[in-house]
């Protein structure tokens, strides 16, 4: 099969949806630029127009706005914000409005709308060029939000959210748009709420989102090499997310670390750590590790960004403790096969 | 004199039309006042011409959008009265399920897309349909009813500049009822100068007096038209005022002695008494507009019973409906 980087999987998911499916457009800002989008939206308008691929003034609030009346009037639009930091200008049609329309008019109408977001950050952009904000998203009913990590989920994931009858906030991260693996070159999709293990092991699990999938597994080859055995679960979708799948592993592993490139502070991690502890408690041989970004915004200054994300290090350490807090403080309860 | 018969005969329409919604909300504010209805309920009551005279420039594909106060709006466009005032009891058979009270009101099959409390909200949305109609090419227009505090959100002048330079068939309907809640347009802006908001956005816009139910409705015929044919969006604003306060049926004088006053001249200038005495000097007979009354006593007397008689949601109903399921898809659990 062909590879593919993860930009380009983007690229002709988007391209493959115009083709197939006449109710899709896409409005945001940048889509008529070269570079606004990286290559994950190149020559969208040239190949099929400006009336279904719409660049915009800056007016996140109308432009989504628009794109929940678009999706109410019969369309399937995908909205695209350059910049997840500046789609909080639009915060009003994303949780007042597309998350809410079906439940208030008792089930009458969706809102079939992909909300795209993109994480941009590292190169000492700052605090409003960097936020991931999943965690925000994912806290409000009614949106489903999904994360992928690889150029294949990209491609899959975007189509699922494009199919799906409710809005799905679809954020991708710049950070892996050089990626590449398999990608097939046919439409497909990966199915919302479905994490998948990348890796499978035996003394701790690992749940890492996005940017931190590439990472865990380095992590977890370094782990190999101390003869500790992690396995490692790319949530994909971070609402719903995969609680079977997450539950399953960790009643193999007894340990659970989760790695979230995104504040730590009431995070994915934060809800991933109190299902398992109330839906697994009696398989965890030791307490739930997180491991996140610190409750600071994003700083500039290189030095400061070392020390702010997250490091294939960092997971490697905490996974490793992990394993020496379980051997010390607490006995296995009933440990299922 | 068949062109004056047809006039006659709208005025009647139109008439009739705000005299159902007037009857209907003095009944609900009674309703809420004795407690049988606890849904915040934003009255219409004095303003029933705009409603009245932009629907009746619409088809009945055309969709509309709404704010808070959109009693006027849902029935104008023709949404069912009874399904409409179970939803303000909150029961099952209301027109949101008992999901959305007094100010989440939809009629889809008639296009009254939906309606929703947080100011200026549905003004994009309404643009969003717009664009759909233009890429699918039909001759539909949205409409976009708001008050005159939306003007002074974001969404507002957003809205205009995008459904300007994409030139779609919307009309920004603002009511301008001189007051934002207990604020009025003095203490809010520099000038009362709305309609000068689509100059600056290069869209057409006029001010119509919003009590008189047939100017009301020749200014949207021509923003409907231009949009229809391709001319852009039109900002109208229809200078109007609210009888009741900005939420509940008290008279609002607590907002000040100025208000008062005002409101003396405004009742002065009611557009059902006004179209009243208009249809009697064009020799519609009083007891023709007599009966109407009586119509109108009886339909809000049936759908009040209606909703009494309809039952509440079930508590075991309350997670059902966060999203969407088309009927016949089975939906996977979340």
């Amino acid at each position: 099969m062909r590879l593919l980087n993860y930009a380009g999987a983007i690229r002709e998911a988007h391209g493959q949806l115009l083709e197939t499916d006449s109710r899709a457009f896409i409005i945001g800002q940048g889509l008529w630029s070269p570079w606004y989008a990286g290559s994950s939206m190149k020559d969208l308008d040239k190949q099929f127009g400006r009336e279904r691929v719409i660049d915009s003034p800056v007016s996140e609030n109308a432009t989504t706005g628009a794109a929940v009346g678009a999706a109410l009037a019969g369309m399937r639009p995908i909205v695209f914000h350059p910049r997840m930091d500046f789609m909080l200008l639009a915060v009003d049609a994303i949780v007042n409005q597309a998350a809410n329309w079906s439940y208030v008019f008792g089930g009458q109408m969706g809102v079939p709308l992909v909300i795209r977001a993109v994480i941009n950050r590292r190169g000492e952009q700052g605090a409003q060029h960097s936020q991931a904000l999943q965690a925000m998203f994912a806290h409000i009913p009614g949106l489903k939000v999904v994360m992928p990590s690889t150029a294949h989920d990209a491609k899959g994931l975007l189509i699922a959210a494009h199919r799906d009858e409710n809005p799905v906030m679809y954020i991708d991260d710049r950070a892996l748009y050089e990626q590449e693996c398999e990608v097939p070159e046919e439409m497909y999709e990966v199915e919302i709420g479905k994490a998948h293990v990348c890796r499978t092991g035996t003394d701790v699990t690992v749940v890492a989102t996005s940017t931190m999938v590439p990472l865990a597994l380095q992590a977890a080859g370094s782990l190999a090499d101390q003869g500790i055995f992690a396995e490692v679960i790319d949530l994909r979708s971070i609402k719903p997310w995969d609680e079977a799948c997450v539950l399953e592993s960790v009643r193999k592993t007894g340990r659970l670390l989760v790695v979230d490139e995104a504040w730590k502070t009431y995070g994915v991690g934060a809800e991933i750590a109190a299902t398992v502890a109330d839906r697994g408690f009696e398989s965890l041989r030791a307490g739930v590790r997180r491991l996140g970004l610190p409750d600071v915004p994003a700083p500039s200054s290189h030095v400061l960004e070392q020390a702010y994300y997250v490091t294939a290090e960092q997971i490697t350490a905490e996974a490793a403790q992990l394993l020496k807090a379980g051997q010390t403080t607490r006995p296995a309860l009933s440990i299922a096969s | 004199m068949k062109g004056q018969s047809i006039e006659r005969d709208r005025l009647v329409d139109f008439y009739h039309m705000m005299l159902r919604i007037r009857v209907f909300e003095e009944r609900v504010a009674e309703l809420v006042e004795s407690k049988d209805v606890k849904t915040a309920c934003h009255f219409c009551i004095g303003q029933e011409a705009p409603p009245t005279g932009v629907c009746a420039a619409l088809e009945i594909e055309d969709q509309i959008f709404g704010a808070h106060r959109s009693h006027g709006h849902y029935l104008a466009k023709g949404g069912d009265m009874r399904t409409l005032m179970a939803e303000i009891f909150c029961r099952r058979t209301g027109c949101s399920s008992g999901r959305g009270g007094s100010m989440h009101v939809c009629a889809p099959e008639v296009g009254v897309v939906g309606t929703v409390p947080i100011v200026a909200a549905t003004i994009p949305i309404a643009v969003g349909a717009g664009m759909a109609y233009r890429l699918r090419g039909e001759s539909n227009v949205s409409v976009a009813f708001f008050g005159d505090g939306a003007t002074e959100e974001g969404h507002f002048h957003e809205s205009l500049n995008l459904a300007g330079i994409n030139q779609l068939p919307v009309l920004f309907v603002c009511e301008n009822n001189l007051y934002s809640s207990h604020m009025g347009i003095d203490e809010r802006r520099l000038k009362d100068n709305i309609p000068q908001s689509g100059d600056a956005h290069g869209i057409a816009s006029m001010s119509v007096d919003g009590n008189d139910v047939e100017a009301v409705y020749q200014a949207a015929l021509e923003a409907v038209a231009r949009a229809r044919s391709g001319g852009g969006p039109t900002l109208i604003e229809y200078r109007t005022f609210r009888w009741r306060g900005h939420v509940g049926p008290a008279w609002d004088y607590d907002v000040g002695v100025k208000r008062k006053d005002e409101l003396q001249e405004w009742v002065q200038k009611d557009p059902i008494a006004a179209t009243r005495r208009q249809l009697l000097e064009l020799g519609v007979a009083e007891a023709t507009l007599d009966e109407l009354r009586h119509l109108v006593d009886d339909e809000v007397r049936g759908a009040e019973l209606y909703a009494r008689q309809s039952p509440r949601p079930e508590a075991s109903e309350v997670l059902d409906h966060v999203f969407y399921q088309p009927q016949g898809v089975t939906q996977c659990a979340s």
